[in-house]
């Protein structure tokens, strides 16, 4: 978001101050209107060169490692790393240069390389090659050489290099196909069409003889919003204005499809294409265990601090004494003397730094990072979360988030396409209060033979003939549907049979629905139990057989072709939820049919039998059904030409276009009279009411936010399970607010759930709140907004809290009627509120993908209306149904792990760094290190990283399997649980009791005696060597001990980091390394080795070390045990479940 | 980000058991069903052991004088009262007599103990030249700058060897005399003063320089003895294989202690009749007293021991075993105590779920 930001500023300022206007102006084919036009700015546009690399071969050293040094952690380490090289500090430099050199070049490489296969890509785009035409002339050259203004031709199945203007196409109307997959992976076949006075210049000399000029916004993101306008001057005619519209856009990305070749000019060149505009980056989201992690960290830099001060100021404390200071054994030199004290005291300070930094490893990071990244996989491999069907499996678009599955408290659903299959069928029509539901349906085939109406009973008159057969053609004509033609459909006239194997296609699916289900023989509803014999066989089935020519064509029940001039569409938006056409018949009348939401129809209509209709589908909406009402309204030709007036004066706005549209829209859709109601089905996705059963159980509270009208959406709601038959519904709702204010609704509804407030919360504790009351709250658009609306007084948050209060005790919530951005608004209120719960939201629609990235986590579901919910997401799954395995096994296990992982790493480093400060005290607090360079080194790169790694990789605490039998379990981790300052603490104190039982035991072992038999003594560095060894062991066979899933990568893994350590140890020890200029660990570790009492002493304090840890364990889990634990050791008693019990979906 | 097409679809995962998360795994569980036993066998053998060791720990027998020479502790005080602020001290001689009543029990082992003495001081404790040590030409003329402010002499030879370490090597030198009968002479307990030094220390890391025309002396010319040494390192004895840096005293001063209250082998004392041990008898120690403590506030001190398998005595690792195993009993008491209680409260809280 920032980024944007930042670019338009930089776009902006680079520009030139005369550059800030809000408009373009193209001259197509760079040919100067003709004067006495309008005088334009001149305007610089870059050339259509791509540039998606970071990096250039010169800056990428210097660019690169300013990126890696912005990151704090790196920056600590360089600090540090720099203080090392400055001071003389007790551990040379390479200690901590080498792992940042490290961790710095690895990822360098690994972005050098990125960057590298972007330049690959970049040139191989920027140089292949595209038709330009030029004095009336094809000219192939290479596309970064294109400009604005250049005039393109592209060919069949060809990507379009920049962002064109469509001008002609090959086919005679002026269309062409297009597929958008690369840009929002829709790969439907999507129809633009050429600018209608430019649409006849079919060749290359036609084009060079074209004269226009094109106005036009700035570049903008948005792929599906273009407004701009188009003058061709004409020797003869003044000057045509045509306003230009998205559908007139081709953009850069897209194929071209179905179409020989489409000529073009570029408006939108380069890196100022909408698809350049749109590959930014995401606003980060941070995991909830990341910002403990970064809590912890602090909280580590404070003892590490609080550390060094406290060396400092007893080393000064004993160093008052001027022959512990300087004994005649260890003169300084006379610089040193010399050397002012605060200085020195500074110097010191740094050097106690460096000698405990260790405590905050760099390692931590890399281990956290691999960890996110190689986890995902598990993912995007998991077998069951793949999609036979669809042939789609999981996707994963941030692995930074994985740990926060196990977190969620809130999962804000969508229900079109999300909890229901978004897989429309008509189920029924009424028209003037007659039903007609489709015959027979079989797989949406119609089973030809079985044509049936009979209208003796429910003859609805001549009229009423009328009207039914009017809003029969309504909804073939009123829509945006785009057929697409089979080999064989060129021949104008095609057999009705023909004529149905043709596929519809579009936006959505509800008019699909509709169209294919008006072409089906429909049959009134009450008749049609009637023997068939009784009934005239006749057609009633009207089908849509295509655009052309900007006719429309249907054929009628007596299959005969009706002719429709199609004069304008009102597309729909989810505003206004309608949408209109005006057709002309072949007659010459004027209709406008208008299909939209009851709710937006209603109140339109003047004529029609109302109250009829509206029962019926309020009827419909409760079973769950969507409802569409179908008007229509006949113009006389001046109201036509009034209205032509008015949307090409809000067309060709440059500015404030679609809100001047929508006031067009508003005042053209009125008066309308009522045919009838249409009712399709949407069926759940399988498993939609067990998931959301199983989420509910794991203490997740689900909402659903909805376009679609109240009864419909508690309807589904019902279906799957968010509402059960004893759940209490509260209703916040437009109706009601009618009748109460808003004050008194809300307070009535916190009375009514508090006065069961307390025996809820008592309940909470036995975790099961199955027989008290459940409430659920239904609350739509308006009311919504109503609460969130700040007033004058400033109380608004009074509102907000109040319905927060009653939200929480609601065990559901459905919120219907819900604009996109009110369904993030949503997701905000929910996050932002005192207990800053986790949110997660599912969608499958673009009008999903505000609350996707506003929630914690976003899970886009791969559904039918396009891909940019899943590209906006952090997941996308193919179903619903696998968010259950995505939380309450993928985001249990992340979890788990990663908190181990970071709690583990603390507590490692704990028990590294607090023998080094124990030290002090006894080597007169001159910063002598514990331990040898190479192994403060390795400790967290070699010794003790790859255990903890495949740990937080591998670990399944409790099976598969009764994580997802038992969504209860979910509860065990939720809040945080194990990254609490309890748990932290512990942690914490585990490490430092660790320490001490290290170093005091090697302590005593060695105070003044000799502990072989030849009666040798030992010095410093076997101290520090056995220090150390009893170190990598306890700290490797406590994370054993907290293992629950040995693979044999694990034991190979944890077996085998023990075994490199003493193999490396006898190496490092064995051998006179001729590069190092010391050789004190020299046979060190053998000697030690040599002693039977060191041996004795590694078994004791390893043994010690752990023993609390375990007796914690054994202790928790006998008196207090938790969910978890309880099911481990049922699981334990009665053997690992074979295979999936019977009852483990239920 | 490319800017090519590609296809997103995902492709099949592989199923395996790796991919899938259900690789084959042994899933332990610490219950208190399998802590119990664990506890009472750690316990029992954690018992067993210290039992051993601390036996054998008592075992042992140690002798021990403090020969600084505070006022009134011994003959010592005089040579420490003559030492007082005199740099280098003048040599001194002072003695201990002591008598064992019964059989000391060998192989007895002479050890010199300071307290007080920070060898562990990093300043210290890198202030010394391992190249030069191992017999490396160059570095015998260049000793690192670590060695500083013992690198060069005044005269600007560089310090064979150099280094804060070596400058202040031990040299006070004891032997050992044994009066067998009341009144009757000294004899001369021979000590052993091979062996007291790690077997690799001596023979690998510590080398003389190439011997010049072969000698030693020669080898060391052009270098300078540490300040506070009597005499260069070539002299240090007059054995040529226990002389320059493979000295077993340097050697063994070269390793640094851990703590600053610290003990080196002196010598062992396993020739003659005294290979068993030391018999009954009156003996005195000779004592060179040459080595400057009280500047500091340390102490040196001289201690006879006996050494078993597990070295000399100390209690601590006996001790804490049997502490260590008691604890394990004990645990395991409590814990067989809760695991029977609430047993049945749990089996209860299934039943009733």
């Amino acid at each position: 978001m920032d980024c944007s930001l930042v670019r338009t500023l930089v776009h902006r300022y680079c520009a030139g101050e005369e550059e800030c206007v809000d408009s373009r102006t193209v001259y197509v084919g760079h040919r100067e209107p003709p004067p006495g036009a309008e005088a334009y700015i001149p305007q610089r546009c870059p050339d259509n060169r791509i540039v998606s690399s970071k990096y250039t071969f010169w800056n990428f050293i210097p660019k690169n490692l300013f990126e890696q040094f912005r990151r704090i952690a790196n920056f600590y380490f360089l600090i540090i790393f720099l203080v090392q090289l400055i001071i003389d500090t007790p551990t040379s430099p390479v200690t901590s240069g080498l792992p940042l050199f490290f961790v710095i070049t690895v990822t360098a490489i690994k972005q050098g390389y990125e960057d590298w296969l972007r330049h690959k890509a970049d040139s191989a785009v920027n140089q292949c090659p595209v038709h330009f035409v030029q004095h009336g002339r094809l000219v192939r050259k290479q596309s970064r050489k294109l400009r604005v203004g250049d005039i393109v031709m592209v060919k069949e199945d060809e990507t379009f290099p920049c962002d064109l203007i469509f001008l002609s196409s090959s086919r005679v109307d002026g269309t062409c196909h297009v597929t958008t997959a690369s840009l929002d992976g829709e790969s439907s076949h999507k129809t633009h069409y050429a600018v209608q006075d430019t649409k006849g210049f079919h060749t290359e000399e036609d084009m060079d003889s074209l004269h226009a000029t094109i106005e036009c916004e700035q570049p903008q993101p948005d792929l599906y919003r273009f407004v701009g306008r188009i003058n061709v001057y004409s020797d003869l005619n003044d000057p045509v204005v045509r306003p230009l519209g998205s559908e007139n856009l081709l953009l850069r990305g897209a194929t071209l499809k179905n179409t020989e070749k489409i000529f073009g000019v570029a408006i939108y060149t380069g890196m100022e294409t909408k698809m350049a505009l749109n590959y930014q980056s995401k606003s980060q989201k941070r995991s909830a265990v990341e910002k403990s992690m970064n809590v912890f960290l602090i909280v580590y830099l404070c003892i590490l601090i609080s550390k060094a001060l406290i060396n400092t100021v007893m080393k000064y404390v004993w160093q008052s004494e001027p022959f512990r200071d300087e004994p005649w054994y260890n003169q300084k030199t006379e610089a040193e003397r010399q050397r002012n004290l605060f200085l020195r005291a500074f110097t010191d300070f740094l050097a106690f730094m460096v000698l405990f930094n260790y405590i905050i490893p760099v390692s931590m990071y890399v281990t956290v990072e691999m960890q996110k990244f190689l986890g995902s996989y598990f993912i995007t491999w998991d077998e069951e979360m793949f999609d036979e069907e669809t042939g789609e499996g999981p996707l994963v678009n941030t692995s930074d988030l994985n740990e926060e599955l196990g977190q969620v408290e809130y999962v804000f659903t969508d229900k079109t396409g999300t909890l229901t299959e978004n897989n429309m069928e008509f189920k029924e029509c009424c028209v003037e209060g007659h039903v007609y539901v489709p015959h027979a349906i079989c797989n949406g085939q119609v089973l030809p033979a079985a044509a049936a109406i009979d209208m003796i009973d429910a003859s609805p008159g001549a009229g009423g003939r009328e009207r039914e057969e009017l809003f029969f053609r309504a909804v073939c004509l009123c829509h945006t549907i785009q057929v697409k033609d089979g080999d064989e459909a060129d021949g104008p006239r095609k057999s009705p049979d023909s004529g149905r194997r043709c596929v519809y296609i579009s936006a959505s699916p509800d008019e699909v629905a509709l169209v294919e289900g008006v072409q089906r023989e429909l049959t009134p509803r009450d008749i049609k139990q009637l023997p068939q014999s009784h009934t005239a066989r006749k057609r009633l089935g009207f089908t849509y057989l295509r655009l052309k020519d900007n006719y429309m064509e249907l054929q009628n029940r007596g299959n005969d072709i009706e002719r429709f001039e199609l004069l304008e569409i009102l597309s729909f938006d989810s505003v206004r939820r309608r949408m209109s056409v005006i057709v002309k018949s072949a007659t010459g009348e004027i209709y406008l049919f208008c299909k939209g939401a009851d709710s937006s129809i209603f109140p339109r209509v003047i004529e029609g039998k109302v109250d009829q209709i509206r029962s019926r589908v309020e009827r419909n909406a409760v079973e769950g059904l969507r409802t569409l009402c179908v008007a229509y309204k006949r113009l006389i030709q001046e109201e036509y030409e009034g209205i032509c007036k008015l949307l090409q004066a809000a067309k060709v706005a440059l500015q404030d276009r679609e809100r001047k549209l929508a006031e067009a829209y508003e005042q053209i859709e009125k008066d309308l009279i009522l045919l009838g109601a249409t009712a399709v089905e949407d069926r759940l996705q399988e498993k939609a009411a067990d998931t959301i059963e199983a989420l509910q159980k794991a203490g997740i509270k689900v909402w659903v936010l909805t376009g679609d009208k109240m009864e419909t959406a508690a309807a589904a709601c019902y279906a799957c399970k968010l509402f059960r038959r004893n759940t209490q519904l509260l209703e916040v709702t437009t109706k009601r607010l009618e009748e109460q204010s808003l004050h008194d609704v809300l307070f009535e509804l916190s009375k009514t759930i508090l006065h069961c407030g307390a025996s809820l919360t008592r309940d909470n504790f036995s975790g099961l709140s199955a027989d008290t009351q459940d409430y659920g709250l239904i609350i739509d658009g308006a009311a919504l907004s109503l609460i969130m609306k700040p007033r004058e007084d400033g109380s608004s948050s009074s509102y907000r809290e109040l319905f927060l209060d009653i939200c929480r005790n609601c065990s559901a919530v459905l919120c219907c009627r819900m604009a996109p951005l009110q369904k993030a608004q949503i997701v905000k209120l929910i996050k932002f509120s005192k207990e800053r719960p986790i949110t997660l939201a599912i969608g499958d629609g673009a009008n999903d993908v505000s609350m996707i990235l506003e929630a914690h986590v976003g899970i886009g579901i791969v559904g039918k209306e396009g891909r940019q919910a899943a590209r906006n997401s952090d997941y996308a799954i193919p179903k619903f149904k696998h968010l259950k395995k995505m939380l309450l096994v993928h985001g249990h296990f992340y979890y788990i792990r990663i908190s181990e992982l970071v709690q583990y790493f603390f507590y490692k480093n704990v028990c590294f760094i607090f023998p080094q400060f124990l030290y002090q005290f006894f080597c007169g607090f001159s910063q002598q290190t514990l331990y040898d360079t190479a192994y403060l080194t390795l400790y967290n790169i070699s010794f003790t990283s790859l255990p903890v790694l495949l740990y937080s990789l591998m670990e399944q605490h409790v099976a598969m399997d009764t994580l997802k039998r038992d969504p209860a379990l979910y509860r065990d981790i939720a809040k945080n649980a194990l990254l609490r300052w309890r748990v932290f603490i512990y942690w914490t104190f585990l490490g430092v009791f660790d320490a001490l039982v290290f170093f005091f035991g090697a302590y005593f072992m060695f105070e003044n005696t000799t502990v072989t038999s030849n009666g040798q003594m030992f010095g410093n560095w076997t101290f520090g060597t056995l220090v150390f060894t009893v170190m990598v062991f306890t700290v490797t066979l406590k994370l054993a001990l907290d293992t629950h899933y040995w693979t044999w990568i694990n034991h190979v893994v944890i077996w085998g980091s023990l075994l490199f350590y003493v193999v490396f140890s006898l190496l490092w020890g064995g051998i006179i390394w001729p590069f190092l200029n010391y050789q004190r660990m020299y046979y060190v570790f053998i000697q030690m080795l040599s002693s039977g009492p060191a041996w004795l002493a590694i078994v004791l304090l390893v043994v010690v070390s752990l023993l609390p840890d375990v007796l914690k364990k054994v202790l928790c889990r006998q008196l207090w045990p938790s969910a978890t634990e309880k099911v481990q050791t049922a699981c334990l008693v009665s053997g690992p479940p074979l295979g999936s019990h019977p009852l483990a979906s239920l | 980000m490319t800017w090519s097409a590609t296809a997103r679809g995902a492709h099949q995962p592989d199923n395996t058991a790796f991919t899938q998360q259900r690789l084959p795994a042994w899933q332990p569980l610490l219950s208190a069903s399998i802590a119990l036993p664990l506890f009472f066998c750690a316990g029992l053998a954690f018992i067993g052991l210290g039992l051993g060791l601390y036996y054998s720990s008592n075992g042992i027998k140690e002798l021990e004088y403090d020969y600084t020479g505070d006022l009134g502790t011994g003959n010592c005080s005089v040579c420490a009262a003559i030492g007082q602020g005199r740099a280098p001290p003048p040599r001194c001689s002072c003695a201990w007599y002591f008598s064992l009543p019964e059989f000391f029990q060998g192989p007895v082992f002479l050890y010199y103990e300071l307290t007080n003495f920070y060898q562990n001081n990093r300043r210290y404790g890198v202030s010394r030249d391992d190249a030069q040590l191992s017999g490396l030409q160059s570095a015998l003329r260049h000793p690192v700058n670590e060695c500083y402010p013992y690198q060069y002499s005044a005269a600007g030879l560089p310090i064979a060897p150099c280094g804060a370490i070596a400058n202040s090597l031990f040299n006070d030198s004891f032997s050992l005399w044994h009066q067998r009968l009341p009144g009757g002479p000294y004899v001369e307990v021979p000590l052993d003063r091979t062996g007291i030094a790690w077997w690799t220390d001596y023979h690998v890391k510590f080398r003389n320089p190439p011997l010049v025309n072969g000698s030693l002396a020669l080898a060391f010319q052009g270098t300078a003895p540490p300040p506070s040494w009597h005499r260069p390192v070539y002299e240090l004895s007059p054995d040529p294989n226990n002389t320059g840096f493979i000295n077993q005293d340097f050697v063994v001063w070269m390793r640094t202690a851990a703590l600053p209250t610290f003990r080196k082998l002196y010598a062992r004392i396993r020739q003659g009749n005294y290979s068993a041990g030391l018999p009954r008898g009156t003996y005195r120690v000779n004592i060179t007293y040459n080595y400057p403590v009280r500047a500091f506030g340390g102490h040196k001190l001289i201690t006879f021991s006996s050494v078993s398998w597990m070295g000399g005595k100390n209690p601590f690792l006996g001790i804490a075993y049997l502490v260590v195993g008691s604890l394990c009993i004990l645990m395991g008491f409590v814990m067989l105590v809760v695991y029977i209680r609430y047993q049945d409260q749990n089996d209860e809280d299934e039943d009733d779920e």
